[in-house]
């Protein structure tokens, strides 16, 4: 037999008609996750053409881009104060009540960020497919599933037939060999990568992450990296399921249990890429030489090292463009610049290792003047575990704001924005132009960078404030 | 929608690379639950300043524009977030096609699903459409080929399926409906 990668494992048992010249893939999908934003347009075609979500059971609905993170507004106190945003709610909720989806919405005590709550609930499985209409749908590809993003036709192809219409991608390797060493992250890892392959560098390809880096790492870890692959250009990042990935889902939720978990363990061991499969590409990036990484401009190609420079670009306009947008100039160290936000959630970098992280830097410090701290838990359980370990008193003794779940400042459809030129360190994936509001500028880093930041009112470079 | 065999435009150019869809159309004017109307947000933070005014010099705001149909804008076009809203926004203003050496994967399936033309040519052919703003092109969807005014062509590739698609102004969900008896058997014979 051929040796094969994990995602051609995965995509041969999901094709229920393969790829033809003249016709794509019919794919079928095994978990359908869906959100209040990019699903209104898709109900309506399945009303306006009378059609049935065909398999409820295999949807899994929650509300995280436009909901509030301000309790009084979450549970019903007040009214939300963004006022498309409550039509939105309102309308999803009607959307699930008329197809028949269970919605874990506003009240749930399991609601949270789509791609938080599909592993905390164990339903983000190995060998699944997955989607969402959302480009961090990647983030699942942690336990060896095919989880990519979708625009909202593709909404509705699922919902109606459970299936989509595929061309079978590329794959590109990205072995990380030897180790993180302190005060270096997954999130400084996937940084240092999209700054090496570029924001298009994995277009058309299906990302595995391997090597021994990649194998150290813990669950959480592992979604920080794969959540990132889209802003490589990469649909879907995957890592090979392990033990790891086993102990982190026993006992969910949704996972399979008793005689059916050994069942499903035997056959997601079998998943991992075979010796001597060959991959398109194939990328290879040295742990031990990375730094706590910091972006510097708009796209989150544009990183350095904490301790480096802005680079010097001659001669490129949308170099200078960024720079420009981002009030910096070339040859400026990193630290030192002067900030006013600090953002610490989003599906990067919102769960429970990372609050843990940040409030290890945070710790008997306090938030420096004249700048704003927002602490936004990645789901409601995250929330809870977060409160049950004291971590909520430690960031808001220090002065930073404790929020509800949400997907909040990372894309700011909820009020929850940085000001007009401000200076944003966030720990979430994005560094567009206006991102995080109008005219914000964002640095993103990992939650050790941030909090140090929060602690400094200035670019800090974090390894001077991790607890020893 | 609309069969789609020819489209015949002066270009509209923007030439930057990487042009994500937060800047196509920016995260806050997502809240809506509706596909129409979203063209005047198109670009919104590069058309108008923070007090709402008209940013004269950005190319969409000139006069001359009015009536082109096909942007031409730097390498890889569209990436970040799959927000379909981004090619509704566009085919809003009155886009009908996209032209960059590169598009980014999730954009291009959305753009294809519209009927938004996502155009991807040679280095070379690129390099004379940003130097030439203005020039008029067509677009042939039946030789996927486009023709310069200097009568130079180039072709460019396209999903044969979704092509097929966009010529008849067929939805692909007509055709993966079709497909329950597969997808009934695919259910049942799973083991899993």
């Amino acid at each position: 037999m051929t040796a094969k990668t994990l995602f051609e494992k995965v995509w041969e048992q999901h094709q229920v008609v393969p790829e033809s010249a003249d016709t794509p893939a019919v794919l079928y999908i095994d978990l359908h996750l869906v959100h209040e934003v990019t699903s209104p347009q898709a109900f309506s075609v399945l009303r306006s053409q009378n059609l049935k979500v065909r398999r409820p059971e295999r949807v899994l609905a929650t509300m995280d881009h436009s909901t509030p993170t301000d309790p009084d507004e979450v549970f019903g106190r007040v009214p939300i104060k963004v006022e498309s945003a409550a039509k939105q709610v309102k309308e999803f909720e009607k959307n699930c009540r008329e197809f028949g989806i269970e919605l874990l919405g506003l009240g749930s005590e399991y609601r949270g960020i789509v791609h938080v709550i599909g592993p905390e609930l164990g339903a983000t499985q190995p060998g699944k497919t997955i989607v969402c209409g959302d480009s961090h749908t990647a983030t699942h590809g942690a336990f060896g599933a095919l989880a990519f993003g979708i625009g909202t036709t593709e909404v509705g192809h699922v919902l109606a037939t459970q299936c989509l219409l595929q061309r079978r991608p590329k794959t590109l390797a990205i072995e990380v060999t030897g180790k993180l060493r302190p005060g270096v992250t997954a999130k400084d890892l996937i940084l240092a990568i999209i700054g090496e392959i570029g924001v298009s560098g994995g277009t058309g390809h299906v990302i595995e992450y391997r090597g021994s880096a990649i194998e150290a790492l813990s669950m959480e870890e592992r979604m920080t990296v794969c959540n990132m692959s889209i802003e490589a250009g990469a649909r879907a990042g995957m890592v090979a399921p392990d033990e790891t990935t086993f102990a982190y889902l026993k006992g969910r939720r949704f996972a399979p249990q008793g005689a059916e978990w050994d069942k499903a363990v035997a056959r997601w061991r079998e998943l991992k890429t075979d010796p001597g499969a060959k991959f398109d590409r194939v990328v290879t990036i040295d742990a031990n030489k990375l730094e706590p990484m910091i972006s510097y401009g708009t796209h989150p190609g544009m990183v350095v090292p904490i301790t480096g420079k802005v680079p010097e670009v001659a001669n490129d306009p949308v170099h200078a463009k960024a720079l420009n947008y981002m009030g910096l100039h070339g040859g400026e160290p990193m630290v030192g610049k002067p900030i006013q936000v600090v953002f610490i959630g989003s599906c990067t970098n919102g769960r429970l290792s990372d609050l843990e992280l940040a409030a290890g830097v945070l710790k008997g410090h306090k938030v420096a003047g004249g700048v704003r701290m927002l602490v936004v838990p990645g789901s409601q359980q995250v929330k809870r575990e977060a409160e049950r370990l004291g971590l909520d008193k430690i960031f808001t003794e220090a002065g930073a704001e404790w929020r509800e779940s949400g997907c909040s400042m990372c894309i700011g459809m909820n009020g929850d924005t940085a000001g007009r030129g401000q200076y944003a360190v966030s720990t979430s994936n994005r560094n567009f132009e206006g991102r995080q509001g109008a005219g914000a500028r964002t640095l993103l880093a990992s939650p050790a960078t941030a909090a140090a930041a929060a602690i400094a009112g200035k670019i800090a470079d974090p390894r001077a404030f991790l607890p020893h | 929608m609309q069969p789609i065999r020819t489209i015949e435009s002066r270009t509209v150019v923007i030439p930057v690379t990487n042009i994500d869809t937060d800047q196509i159309i920016p995260a806050r004017f997502l809240t809506t639950t509706t596909r129409e109307g979203l063209g005047k947000q198109a670009f919104a933070d590069w058309r108008y300043d923070a007090n709402g005014a008209v940013k004269s010099d950005f190319i969409l705001n000139k006069p001359e524009i009015a009536g082109a149909t096909i942007l031409v804008a730097g390498r890889n076009f569209g990436c970040g977030s799959s927000r379909e809203h981004a090619p509704w926004a566009l085919l809003d203003f009155g886009f009908r096609a996209v032209i960059s050496t590169e598009i980014a994967d999730i954009f291009r399936n959305n753009s294809l699903k519209n009927g938004l033309l996502p155009i991807v040519v040679d280095e070379k052919t690129h390099e004379w459409l940003m130097n030439n703003p203005g020039a008029n092109v067509k677009i042939d969807l039946e030789t996927t080929t486009l023709t310069l005014p200097t009568g130079a062509t180039a072709k460019f590739p396209i999903e044969g399926f979704a092509r097929v698609c966009l010529m008849n102004g067929v939805d692909e969900l007509g055709f993966l409906l079709q497909q329950a008896p597969a997808i009934e058997r695919y259910e049942s014979a799973r083991p899993f």
